[in-house]
C-alpha cells in the first residue's frame, strides 16, 4: 500500500435495480472496483451489461440501489468529475466555444476568461477556426472533440467517458483515440472510460474491467501491459495486442452471443 | 440560363399571366364583373380607399387588435406552458381544463366576451388572446416535455444552478416548438379576428369586407381580402425574422 489513500475512486458492492416488485430488472450487481489516482480504467462489456449504469452512478446522475462510491476529494475549487457523453450530448444551440466553456459558465467564470480558456483548448485539438460553428455544422469527429473539450476545459479531478467514440467511423475513431491519449498524457487525470470495443479498451486503458451481461458483474480485470505513450495504430501490429484481444474476446464471447 | 433562374422566372410569370388573363377576360366581357371585377378596377378602388384614409383606419384597427391580442395571449401562454412542462402536479391540474376549453371554437365565446369586455376593441382583443393563449401553452408544454434527457444529464453533471438550467438548457431547447406554436397561433388569430370583426365591429378589415358585402361593393370586398392576406403574410414574416434572430442555430 502506497500511503493511506491508495485509490481515487472506490466502488463497493454497487447494485442497481430498475422498477419495483416482479417487474424489476437488475442492471448491476456486486460491482466493486478501486481506481488509482491518474489511472485510465476501461469498462468493457456487451450492450446492456450495466457499464453505463455504473458510470452514471459514479457521475452522480443515478442513485445506486445498494453499495457505495467514494472518491477522494478534489483540490479546492476543482469539480469532482465531468462526463463525456455519447454522441448528441452537445447543446445544439451553443457554438463550439460556448459548448466547450459550458462547465466554466456553470461555475460562474466570466465570459472573457471562460472563452479564452475554451479557445486555448480548441486550439490544442485543431478546432480554433470552428469556434462559432454550431454542432450541426461540424462533422461527427469534430463534435466529439468539442465534447472532450467541454469536459477537459472544466478541469475536473476525474473524467468519466460514456462510449464517446462509439458512433464514429473506424478511421476517425483511431484519430480521436490518439488525440485523447495525447491529452491524457499531458494532464494524467483519472479516467473511467466505458466502451464495447476491445481494441479501444486495449489502446487506451491501464486496466480493462471486463463485465458480464445483465445483471452486470465484473468477470475479470485485465491489466494492459503496453508502455506509454502509446500509438493506438502501431499497437495493432503488436502480437501481444492480438493475443490479449483474443483472450478478452473469449471472456465476453458467450455474453456477446446472448446479447 | 440556369435551371434555377428559369424556375424562378416561371414562378414569377405564372401569377402575372393569371392576372393578365383575368384582366383580359373581364375586358372581353366574359366575366360577370358584378362578382369578379377586373384587377385594374380593384386597384383603382384600393387607391381611392387608401387616399380617403379609410383603408389605413381599418388596417390599423385590425393590426392593433391582432398585435395586442397576440402578445396578451402568447406571453402568459408560454409561461403557463413552461410551468406545465416542468411541474407534473401543475400539469395534472391544468391539463383537463385545457383539454376541455381547447376544442371550443373561440369565435363561439365572442358574445360572452362582449358581455365582459364590451363591444369595443376589448372583446376582439380578448378573443384573439384566448385563442393564442391556449395554443401557445399547449405547444410550449410539448416543447418542454420533449427535451432530450441527455441535456438534463449534462446540466446536472456540470452542476448547473437552477436558473442557468432554465436559461441555457430548457428555454433554448423548447424554443423551436414554442415558435411553431406561435406560427399556428398567428394563423388562428387572423381567422378569429376577421370573424369577430364581421359581426361586431365598426372598423377593421373584417368590417370592411362584411360591410362591402352588405352594400354590394364587390371591389371594396376584394381590397379587404387582399389587405388581410397581406397582413397575414407580413406578420408571418415578422415572426420568421424573430425566429431567425432567436434560433440562429437552426439556420
Amino acid at each position: 500500500m502506497a500511503g493511506p489513500v491508495a485509490f481515487k475512486i472506490r466502488v463497493q458492492a454497487l447494485a442497481k435495480a430498475y422498477g419495483e416488485g416482479a417487474g424489476s430488472h437488475l442492471a448491476l450487481r456486486d460491482f466493486s472496483l478501486d481506481v488509482a489516482e491518474g489511472e485510465f480504467v476501461c469498462l468493457l462489456g456487451p450492450s446492456g451489461c450495466g457499464k453505463t449504469t455504473a458510470l452514471r452512478i459514479m457521475a452522480g446522475l443515478e442513485q445506486a440501489s445498494a453499495g457505495s462510491v467514494v472518491t477522494t476529494p478534489p483540490a479546492a475549487g476543482q469539480p469532482a468529475n465531468s462526463m463525456v457523453f455519447q454522441e448528441h450530448g452537445l447543446f445544439p444551440w451553443m457554438t463550439a466555444v460556448q459548448n466547450a466553456a459550458y462547465g466554466l459558465e456553470m461555475r460562474g467564470v466570466g465570459r472573457r476568461e471562460r472563452e479564452a480558456r475554451a479557445m486555448a483548448f480548441l486550439g490544442r485539438i485543431g478546432l480554433a477556426r470552428f469556434r462559432d460553428h454550431y454542432p450541426h455544422q461540424l462533422s461527427g469527429g469534430m463534435r466529439q472533440r468539442v465534447s472532450l473539450a467541454r469536459a477537459f476545459v472544466n478541469d475536473p479531478d476525474i473524467l468519466l467517458m460514456d462510449e464517446p467514440f462509439a458512433a464514429l467511423d473506424a478511421q476517425t475513431k483511431l484519430v480521436l483515440q490518439e488525440e485523447l491519449l495525447a491529452l491524457w498524457e499531458a494532464e494524467r487525470k483519472t479516467v473511467v472510460f466505458v466502451t464495447h470495443g476491445i481494441d479501444e479498451a486495449l489502446a487506451l486503458g491501464d486496466r480493462i474491467v471486463v463485465m458480464t451481461g445483465a445483471p452486470g458483474r465484473i468477470k475479470q480485470v485485465v491489466p494492459v501491459p503496453f508502455a506509454r505513450p502509446r500509438d493506438p495504430a502501431a499497437l495493432r501490429a503488436n502480437p501481444e495486442f492480438g493475443r490479449l484481444s483474443l483472450e478478452i474476446w473469449h471472456l465476453i464471447e458467450r455474453e456477446a452471443h446472448a446479447a | 440560363m440556369k435551371t434555377a433562374s428559369k424556375e424562378r422566372l416561371v414562378a414569377i410569370a405564372s401569377p402575372l399571366a393569371a392576372l393578365l388573363a383575368w384582366q383580359a377576360l373581364a375586358d372581353a366581357g366574359m366575366l360577370d364583373t358584378r362578382y369578379l371585377p377586373s384587377p385594374w378596377r380593384i386597384l383603382l378602388v384600393a387607391q381611392q380607399l387608401a387616399l380617403s384614409g379609410d383603408l389605413w383606419l381599418h388596417t390599423r384597427a385590425s393590426l392593433y387588435r391582432l398585435g395586442v391580442g397576440f402578445v396578451l395571449g402568447a406571453v402568459p401562454g408560454i409561461l403557463i406552458g413552461m410551468l406545465m412542462g416542468l411541474n407534473r402536479y401543475l400539469r395534472a391540474a391544468l391539463d383537463p381544463l385545457i383539454a376541455a376549453t381547447y376544442p371550443i371554437p373561440k369565435i363561439a365565446v365572442l358574445p360572452l366576451l362582449m358581455l365582459v369586455f364590451g363591444i369595443g376593441d376589448g372583446s376582439k382583443i380578448a378573443v384573439v388572446a384566448v385563442s393564442v393563449l391556449l395554443l401557445s401553452a399547449i405547444n410550449t408544454m410539448t416543447g418542454v416535455r420533449g427535451i432530450e434527457r441527455v441535456y438534463f444529464d449534462v446540466a446536472k453533471n456540470f452542476r448547473s444552478p437552477p436558473w442557468k438550467l432554465f436559461t441555457r438548457v430548457i428555454l433554448p431547447a423548447a424554443l423551436p416548438t414554442i415558435f411553431a406554436g406561435l406560427r399556428i397561433s398567428l394563423g388562428v388569430a387572423l381567422v378569429v379576428l376577421v370573424g369577430a370583426e364581421f359581426v361586431a365591429s365598426r372598423a377593421g378589415i373584417g368590417f370592411l369586407i362584411w360591410s362591402s358585402w352588405e352594400t354590394l361593393a364587390v371591389e371594396d370586398m376584394f381590397v379587404g381580402i387582399i389587405v388581410i392576406t397581406m397582413l397575414g403574410v407580413a406578420t408571418t414574416q415578422v415572426l420568421k425574422e424573430c425566429e431567425r434572430y432567436f434560433l440562429p442555430w437552426r439556420h
